[in-house]
């Protein structure tokens, strides 16, 4: 039977023909698949990192195995590198063999490495779209759970363990079930202040940390194209928040205006090409979904979290929850020992909560354009006497346009403390660290105890809002900033 | 790097009563710069289990409660293992002993991990939980026997409850096969599709200058 046409087709025979974005992609990397079996995956680009490989490399060598398509592979070291100045060794012995480890692994397997001294070093996930790697209606994956920032781009991207990345390595493919679907539409326009973090901040808390579990995010919605990149890469990194492996935006105009003449995007006629290719990406119309959730844009405010997971959070005006108000005993059991952890009280405002950290960076939240909001924020001012303000851009190429621009200068100024690109405090496996009981506000995107350092607080916001609790030294609320 | 093999296997309960029990309670970052699988099972709960001189806490975390010593079956609150893809979770759970967790659900990424290191992430429906939670609560040293061909779990009061597992990773496991070899005994079928779909994609070339 050929292809009906959508005028003509009935309607039945239209919905089970209309394929979503993840469909589409999905049917396009599945290289076979036994019955009973998971499918077997193809994979257009896997990156690597210091931390989640090297037990990889070990496996490939103890059977004897190459990489298959190291040119459908790269590799940086992001978290477990200091972000103090390139010039002064690792002190830590433990980081420094990794990063040694992957420069070795790098090597032996011919995978381009941009290392923790190279002009493209970086967070993993700030790097793949800055090089034009990350392209639309890709099968992307790494061995970390925040890969599902490059569905940004309309790509199928998501978070793999160690074996799986070894898997990866050995066959550039993975087992993979089919993932089910889950339509994430943000009507109308954010309010002033209002940033992407707060969309994907207020989702997470409306559905918590295991609603989207099995699931993909696709983000669409009038809010939502009305984004740029970065922002749409802020909310796909936290789909893994919201419990969904990967998350992804169709990709458009403005993804193809991103995309175009970055240094690994194809380029002359295989650029024409390649973006009527990815015009044939979105939901087809009638595509069905397995869940659906609708957000109205124009109703939030800016968000913080309070509790220690990303599903713990609250309009910034909101009070702390009550667990004898819940009415689920886990529930309650899990609020009142998030309570105890934060040392906060229920009811409590969260506004005016004073914090003694304010970190701005990460793969979530440490782009240029993020950058530059907490920039303007802090020009000309001071931050909060006794605050601790880090900013650490997400990669080189992010800190050197930082510094063109002169927000280094102003970050300076302000008693910000400028550093090297890298994961840094989000997972504070470097060094940079809150101490016990220590307070932070944070654009990065994870609250759990200890995250940011064993005994430390975290509240999850977006660069706006910890910039502006930067100066005050108290959460504030960005929209009552002169 | 045998392939982990699993038929069955009996043990007492411990409680872990938490909901959202994510990896970085499970092995804290700080544990995550290790180039190799092994030795991690101190590293395990670590921030939950030790005080900051590396005494143990007092009372000690359920997992060094001598009650519950040597037993390897975790009952853990729902969406266990949220968070991160670090497969260091898994290899500390197998490090310490532990053979499978019961939960009313797991987090995508960590069941993956789980499954292939042989830990097995047991999803019950929330009667079934609440009785094997109240058995592990009371330190009731009765054992609870899973067999994986089967898919399903003996209670200590008799009960054979099922278990959804899946089918692929169950016959991997019960024949303690490698899915590596599996993938590369696709070899023609890989070959094909690279052929059919050489993509755009290439991390050795960049396309255009800067």
């Amino acid at each position: 039977m050929p292809p009906p046409r959508w005028g003509g087709a009935p309607l039945w025979y239209a919905r089970s023909m209309a394929k979503t974005i993840v469909q589409k992609i999905w049917d396009q990397h599945v290289v076979s698949q036994d019955e009973g079996a998971p499918a077997i995956l193809a994979i257009d680009l896997h990156l690597i990192h210091e931390v989640t490989s090297p037990q990889a490399f070990t496996g490939l060598r103890t059977r004897g195995l190459k990489v298959r398509r190291p040119d459908k592979t790269v590799a940086t070291a992001d978290h477990s590198i200091p972000t103090t100045p390139r010039n002064l060794p690792i002190a830590d012995e433990m980081a420094a063999t990794q990063v040694k480890q992957l420069e070795t692994n790098c090597n032996e397997f011919g995978i381009p490495l941009h290392g923790w001294e190279s002009p493209n070093q970086g967070i993993v996930h700030v790097i793949g779209p800055e090089l034009g790697l990350t392209q639309p209606g890709a099968t992307i994956v790494c061995g970390d759970s925040h890969t599902a920032t490059h569905g940004a781009f309309g790509a199928l991207a998501f978070g793999i363990g160690t074996s799986e990345v070894e898997m990866v390595l050995a066959t550039q493919c993975l087992l993979q079930r089919t993932p089910k679907t889950y339509l994430v539409r943000v009507d109308g326009k954010l309010q002033k202040g209002v940033s992407a973090k707060d969309i994907i901040l207020a989702l997470i808390a409306r559905i918590g940390v295991g609603g989207g579990t099995g699931h993909v995010f696709e983000y669409a919605g009038e809010a939502i194209r009305a984004l740029s990149m970065e922002e749409r890469m802020t909310i796909c990194n936290m789909s893994i928040e919201g419990g969904a492996r990967a998350g992804l935006v169709a990709p458009d105009e403005t993804t193809f205006a991103y995309l175009k003449g970055r240094p690994h995007a194809p380029q002359g006629a295989a650029w024409d090409e390649a973006v009527a290719r990815w015009k044939q990406l979105p939901s087809d119309p009638g595509a069905t979904y397995d869940k659906e959730i609708v957000i109205d844009a124009n109703t939030l405010e800016p968000m913080v979290t309070y509790g220690t997971n990303p599903g713990m959070g609250l309009p910034i005006s909101g009070s702390v929850p009550d667990p004898a108000t819940e009415s689920d005993p886990a529930s309650a059991r899990a609020l009142t020992r998030a309570l105890e952890y934060m040392d906060l009280t229920a009811g409590q405002s969260i506004l005016n909560q004073p914090v003694n950290t304010v970190f701005i960076g990460s793969c979530t939240n440490g782009r240029i354009s993020d950058l530059r909001i907490a920039a303007a924020v802090l020009k000309g001012k001071h931050v909060a006497s006794g605050v601790r303000v880090m900013v650490v851009p997400g990669s080189a190429d992010v800190k050197r346009q930082a510094e063109r621009e002169g927000l280094d200068t102003i970050f300076r100024d302000a008693g910000a403390d400028w550093r090297e690109a890298g994961c840094s405090m989000c997972i504070a496996m470097n060094g940079d660290q809150l101490a016990p009981g220590e307070y932070a506000i944070s654009t990065s995107n994870r609250n759990f105890e200890g995250r940011q350092g064993k005994g430390g607080r975290t509240f999850l916001a977006s660069p706006l809002t910890a910039a502006a609790t930067a100066l005050s030294g108290r959460i504030t609320d960005p929209r009552t900033l002169a | 790097m045998a392939a982990p093999k699993v038929e069955r296997f009996s043990s007492a309960l411990i409680p872990l009563p938490a909901e959202n029990v994510d990896t970085d309670q499970i092995v804290p970052a700080r544990y995550l710069k290790v180039v190799v699988k092994s030795g991690l099972a101190d590293a395990l709960f670590h921030d939950w289990r030790f005080n900051e001189d590396g005494t143990k806490k007092t009372p000690p975390f359920v997992l060094d409660d001598p009650r519950y010593a040597g037993r390897g079956i975790l009952v853990a609150g729902d969406n266990f293992g949220t968070g991160s893809s670090r497969e260091h979770a898994p290899w500390a759970l197998d490090a310490f002993g532990i053979k499978a967790v019961i939960s009313t659900s797991f987090a995508d990424i960590f069941k993956n991990n789980a499954l292939k290191n042989g830990i097995l992430p047991i999803s019950v429906d929330a009667t079934v939980h609440s009785q094997l939670m109240d058995v592990a609560r009371s330190g009731d040293a009765a054992q609870v026997s899973v067999d994986l061909a089967s898919a399903a779990l003996t209670t200590p009061g008799g009960a054979v409850v099922k278990f959804a597992i899946d089918p692929f990773a169950q016959k991997m496991l019960l024949g303690g096969l490698d899915e590596l070899d599996f993938v590369r005994s696709k070899e023609a079928d890989i070959e094909a599709h690279e052929r059919a779909h050489p993509g755009t994609v290439n991390t050795k070339a960049p396309q255009a200058a800067k």
